[in-house]
């Protein structure tokens, strides 16, 4: 089973990232499940989201404590919220960042940036203040992981992304292209 | 091993226990839905209301103040004849909970899916089963889902236990609040004439608006009635036992979905030390069983779907070789035993060979159920001397 954490702010799309990157996992062919951690959400207040990956039906419902891969839609919850607890050792963290990954020491993990803000920005997504940046974070995570396809969730995104689907898909495609990637890439860990 | 119903993954869809009861609603089409909001129950009134909105569905809904008037629209409409649903959660469960009792003893076979959610207080909106315990006397039946697939089948299968003429009571369908309300998983669904063929049209046996065959419907009960009308709605309650699993029976000829019986078992055949758990919990908890299987102990899981009427008989045979077990309870009956427990402890008395049992309180206003908790108990159970005392899971000393 393949285990994902997004981490968030109120108000950036990470429990829709997380649908999104299940659907996307669905549509070829694979077990999924994707939920919030509960809370009173607040704009701007830290958000967890989940998502699980698997050959077969997905029995487990508690929250993922220990991840295979993260994903980090605000740079600045590195410094307010442990991100990397309980992460498996070499466990890809990728981050929304317009800085390279060497600018990140976390640990023993596979770190991978892109600077999701920027491009959500070029294509109207949000505000400067605030941009919607998880699509462009999804597409960035086709390409770092290997795990889906840039396709999958393309298609997700055009079926579940009600407003400015183009955008998001066009947000979703430059981030896969221009993600930084940890060099020199490990295997990626199966799913 | 897994679920009961396995969905085929390129006919399913990835739907939230939410979206998937809303489906269930649009299919089933009922004539009225009186309904207030509540989390976590407002996604399923959301969507079906959006699908209402778009002429999917042609059921009136009606937008009331409060759920005491919900419930209150629902019993009105199904006297005068309508087929009625409605949802809540919690406080909303609470606020029914009153009109609830006259519907049960008016016989009006309303159906309730219900996002389980925490009484107040403190106030709290995620999950627990203090709302759904707390209709535990109210006369209506009700029905617990582990996942998604089993709240949108379960939901069908109510209308025709809730409409069928031994039973005629409200059902309550529970599916775990936030865990599976607002949680996506894969769904596959039945295709809306399968369904409409299936609930059938709704003829009601005595409707208030047949002028040809005037009622007298909620009149006031001397004590020279009230106790046989009581009688009557005790027995009728029972009848849905029967009921249940012939509902079952039909919805597996008709759609192949092989829901068979009051509870589902799991790794029991040659279990020593067993689980009994309502919901979502029961999906964790099987993962916990294979592992602990896989580590060559003999351990097994009771997932009640129907917990009124309690299928007391059925689980007394089903637990009577076990040497241990650990009922858990997602609520408190302050001042005993937990709900459940009390409905297991019952069903094993008369047994010439009754396993030792425990009560195990979890998950309280959403605490995370883990796998370490559901370990933690059946490991506990294994000690003969644990001693008889609320345990409790998962909270801080």
């Amino acid at each position: 089973m393949l285990e994902i954490r997004i981490h968030g702010r109120g108000g950036q799309g990470a429990v829709i990232a997380s649908k999104v990157l299940a659907g996307a996992f669905f549509r070829e062919g694979k077990w999924v499940q994707a939920f919030p951690a509960f809370g009173v959400e607040r704009r701007g207040a830290p958000v967890t989201a989940f998502v699980r990956v698997d050959e077969e039906p997905i029995l487990v419902r508690c929250q993922i404590y220990e991840p295979d891969q993260l994903l980090v839609l605000d740079p600045t919850l590195i410094e307010a919220v442990d991100v990397t607890q309980g992460l498996k050792p070499g466990g890809l963290v990728l981050i929304n960042s317009e800085r390279p990954p060497e600018a990140f020491s976390l640990g023993d993990y596979r770190i991978a940036t892109v600077d999701a803000g920027a491009i959500a920005l070029k294509h109207g997504l949000g505000t400067r203040e605030q941009p919607i940046v998880n699509t462009a974070i999804l597409g960035a995570y086709a390409r770092a992981s290997g795990l889906v396809s840039l396709d999958a969730v393309l298609e997700e995104i055009a079926e579940s992304v009600p407003l400015g689907a183009e955008a998001n898909r066009a947000a979703a495609r430059e981030a896969y292209e221009r993600v930084r990637l940890p060099a020199p890439a490990p295997a990626a860990k199966n799913a | 091993m897994s679920a009961i119903v396995v969905p085929k993954l390129e006919e399913a869809e990835l739907l939230t226990g939410a979206q998937a009861v809303a489906h269930a609603m649009r299919q089933i089409e009922p004539d009225v839905v009186p309904v207030y909001p509540i989390t976590p129950q407002t996604p399923i009134i959301e969507e079906f209301s959006q699908m209402v909105a778009d002429g999917l569905c042609d059921s009136e809904i009606i937008n009331v103040e409060s759920e005491h008037s919900a419930m209150s629209a629902a019993v009105g409409a199904s006297v005068a004849g309508a087929r009625v649903m409605t949802a809540t959660a919690s406080q909303g469960l609470a606020l029914m909970i009153e009109i609830l009792y006259i519907a049960a003893s008016m016989r009006c076979p309303i159906v309730i899916p219900i996002g389980n959610r925490a009484l107040s207080g403190p106030i709290n909106i995620h999950c627990d089963h203090s709302d759904a315990y707390l209709a535990r006397d109210s006369g209506a039946v009700q029905i617990f889902a582990e996942n998604a697939q089993e709240a949108y089948d379960y939901t069908l299968m109510a209308v025709r236990l809730a409409e069928h003429r031994k039973v005629l009571l409200p059902v309550l369908v529970n599916l775990d609040g936030f865990t599976l309300t607002h949680s996506a998983e894969v769904v596959q669904l039945l295709p809306d004439e399968l369904v409409k063929e299936f609930v059938g049209y709704y003829r009601p046996l005595h409707p208030l608006l047949n002028v040809q065959r005037p009622t007298t419907q909620g009149p006031f009960d001397m004590p020279d009635f009230y106790y046989e009308h009581k009688r009557q709605q005790a027995d009728a309650t029972l009848e849905a036992l029967g009921v249940f699993l012939e509902v079952q029976r039909e919805y597996e000829g008709a759609t192949g979905r092989g829901y068979r019986g009051y509870f589902e078992v799991y790794g029991l055949e040659d279990a020593r030390f067993a689980l009994v758990a309502l919901g979502s919990t029961a999906g964790t908890a099987k993962a916990v069983v294979d592992e602990l299987r896989d580590r060559g102990q003999k351990v097994g899981l009771l997932k009640p779907w129907l917990f009124r009427p309690f299928p007391h008989e059925a689980l007394r045979e089903a637990l009577k070789e076990v040497e241990a077990v650990a009922v858990l309870d997602r609520a408190l009956s302050f001042g005993s035993w937990g709900p459940l427990y009390e409905e297991v402890a019952s069903a094993l008395y008369p047994s010439d060979n009754r396993p030792r049992l425990h009560n195990f309180t979890y998950g309280l206003g959403g605490r995370d159920v883990t796998p370490e908790q559901i370990e933690r108990a059946l490991t506990l159970i294994q000690d003969p001397k644990l001693p008889r005392t609320m345990h409790y899971l998962g909270v801080r000393a």
